[in-house]
């Protein structure tokens, strides 16, 4: 059992998402940066599907009332368990009172709070995942709040002291600077509606995140994109990563909390193997899209499945190497 | 093709029932290929997320290109579904640009409304939102271009060719001209959303406020 002490609005609970129910209306929620809590899962020994809590706001503060395993992945922050500093990435266990505190991150947006087992909500059309819009799933459909109690899933043997190199360090980060992002994005549907010079300038272009930017979608500012003629769509289905043009000519990049269908002419879609960085992207942060195409974009994913199992191999080793020192076997318990 | 994992079918043509028909049936087939996770019926349009990334799109092109041109439209025998509706007023508040845009008064556009019959095409967007066909070209209006930001949910709205009934509060960029009080979606219903694709829609006025 965990009890939240302390947390700022927009933090939720999420898994994977909720894929299979788009042809409802219902989105597929889910964590923004699902590489984060993957590699949360694997270090924790918890099956794929488990839940997070995921923070987009700080503080945040919680109790363990359990004995737990723990990682905090996405960002890099300061990260106390009692007052001592624990490192992101990597598994701590707390003992039954003590408290985990994340403080505001130095890089990344969004701190994933992974625990043995997973965090245990209802399951809603299949998911744990929040579904703010629909106000189901997660903790009632609603962001957290100081006083909820949350209940976590049967956890493998709570081992800790290892963890993972984020990510970001391993990857190729695109990062042309500390202040622009590179996104890997393949021309959409709606490309050769804009104008040569519009086409131009959506790459050339360095694209400010606003404010008004959520788990919905990321909306740019920039010089504004005109069409050749405006059209009147019909509607059609929304995956995370499109970026739709309104008709006042800035770019939205759709994302896990996007409708399920749309209006709004495509430009491109950001690559799947890249929305784990505009997810760790904070408002003000400048984009620059790269335009690539089907083959790039699947040999994208590759790195990352790589590194992912990696990991799984290094865990396994790590775990087997620990549980046969501790005299236990696969399935021993603390 | 939308990122690396979907592909849009886009139908040719207008906007009729029979090409809203064949799209169905274009997904009742998609659905028995192996490689599928989500079908998304749209508006004349289907999108088709894989499982994985599909290595050879020519080959999923053909097979789309081929199905389409072989099946027959797939009639729904929906049911038909009464909803009395409050025109005008504060919650549908564009009615008087529906009205400016069209150059018919707010009367006639509530009338030329409420006389059609509507079929569902889709549900998407909000959870348990219907696209529904079956508006009057006459009352046809663009979606706006400031979209309102806290529409509330029950709200009967036009969209371009489309018309709607809002199934959640929040932005949105359709024309309100009227309110419903209905339950579109509940997670917790072994069936979660009131409408299915091919149910039939009637609205009746309960008032008109102009």
């Amino acid at each position: 059992m965990i009890t939240i002490l302390e947390t700022a609005p927009l933090n939720t609970i999420q898994d994977q998402g909720r894929p299979g129910y788009r042809n409802l209306g219902v989105g597929s929620s889910g964590v923004m940066d699902p590489l984060a809590l993957k590699i949360g899962n694997i270090l924790l020994g918890n099956d794929l599907d488990a839940a997070c809590i995921e923070l987009q706001t700080y503080p945040f503060v919680i109790r363990f009332d359990t004995p737990t395993s723990f990682a905090v992945t996405g960002i890099e922050a300061p990260l106390t368990l009692d007052g001592r500093p624990v490192l992101a990435w990597s598994v701590e266990t707390a003992a039954p009172g003590q408290m985990l505190r994340v403080g505001i991150p130095r890089t990344g947006a969004r701190a994933y709070v992974c625990v043995g087992g997973g965090i245990d909500v209802p399951v809603v059309l299949e998911s744990r995942s929040t579904q703010l819009r629909g106000s189901f799933g997660g903790m009632d459909g609603r962001f957290l709040e100081a006083g909820d109690k949350l209940a976590t899933q049967p956890a493998t043997e709570p081992l800790s002291g290892y963890g993972s190199v984020p990510p970001a360090r391993v990857l190729n980060h695109h990062a042309v600077d500390d202040k622009t992002i590179l996104l890997r994005a393949i021309p959409g549907t709606d490309y050769a509606r804009f104008t040569p010079e519009s086409r131009e300038r959506f790459w050339n272009q360095g694209w400010r995140i606003t404010p008004q930017s959520n788990r919905v979608g990321y909306r740019l500012s920039g010089r504004p994109l005109a069409m050749l003629e405006q059209a009147e769509l019909r509607s059609y289905g929304i995956i995370p990563g499109i970026i739709q043009v309104p008709p006042a000519g800035e770019p939205i990049v759709q994302l896990a909390d996007a409708n399920t269908a749309g209006g709004y002419p495509r430009i491109a879609t950001v690559i799947e193997a890249d929305l784990w960085c505009l997810a760790q992207a904070r408002i003000g942060t400048s984009i620059r899209f790269v335009e690539c195409n089907h083959k790039t974009g699947i040999a994208a994913e590759q790195p990352i499945k790589s590194y992912l199992d990696d990991l799984r191999l290094m865990v396994a080793q790590y775990r087997a190497s620990c549980q046969s020192r501790n005299g236990t076997n696969s399935r021993g318990k603390a | 093709m939308m990122g690396t994992r979907a592909i849009l079918f886009e139908a040719p043509g207008a906007f009729t029932m029979e090409q809203q028909q064949r799209i169905w049936a274009l997904m009742d087939h998609a659905g028995n290929r192996a490689d599928i996770q989500e079908l998304v019926p749209g508006v004349t349009n289907l999108l088709l997320i894989f499982n994985r990334s599909p290595e050879d799109l020519e080959q999923i092109a053909d097979w789309l290109r081929n199905t389409w041109e072989s099946l027959p439209p797939r009639q729904i025998m929906g049911r038909l579904f009464e909803v009395n509706v409050r025109y005008g007023g504060a919650l549908g508040e564009d009615l008087a640009a529906v009205s400016a845009h069209t150059g018919l008064p707010p009367k006639e556009v509530i009338r030329l409304h409420h006389e059609g019959e509507y079929t569902v095409c889709a549900i998407g967007s909000a959870p348990g939102f219907g696209y529904l066909h079956g508006l009057n070209p006459r009352i046809a209006t663009p979606r706006k271009s400031v979209p309102s930001l806290n529409m509330p949910a029950g709200t009967v709205t036009i969209g371009g060719m489309q018309a709607g009934i809002s199934a959640l509060t929040g932005p949105n960029g359709w024309n309100s001209i009227g309110y419903t009080e209905i339950c579109l979606f509940d997670p917790y219903r072994s069936s979660p959303s009131l409408f299915a694709i091919g149910d039939r829609i009637r609205f009746r006025p309960e008032s008109i406020e102009l």
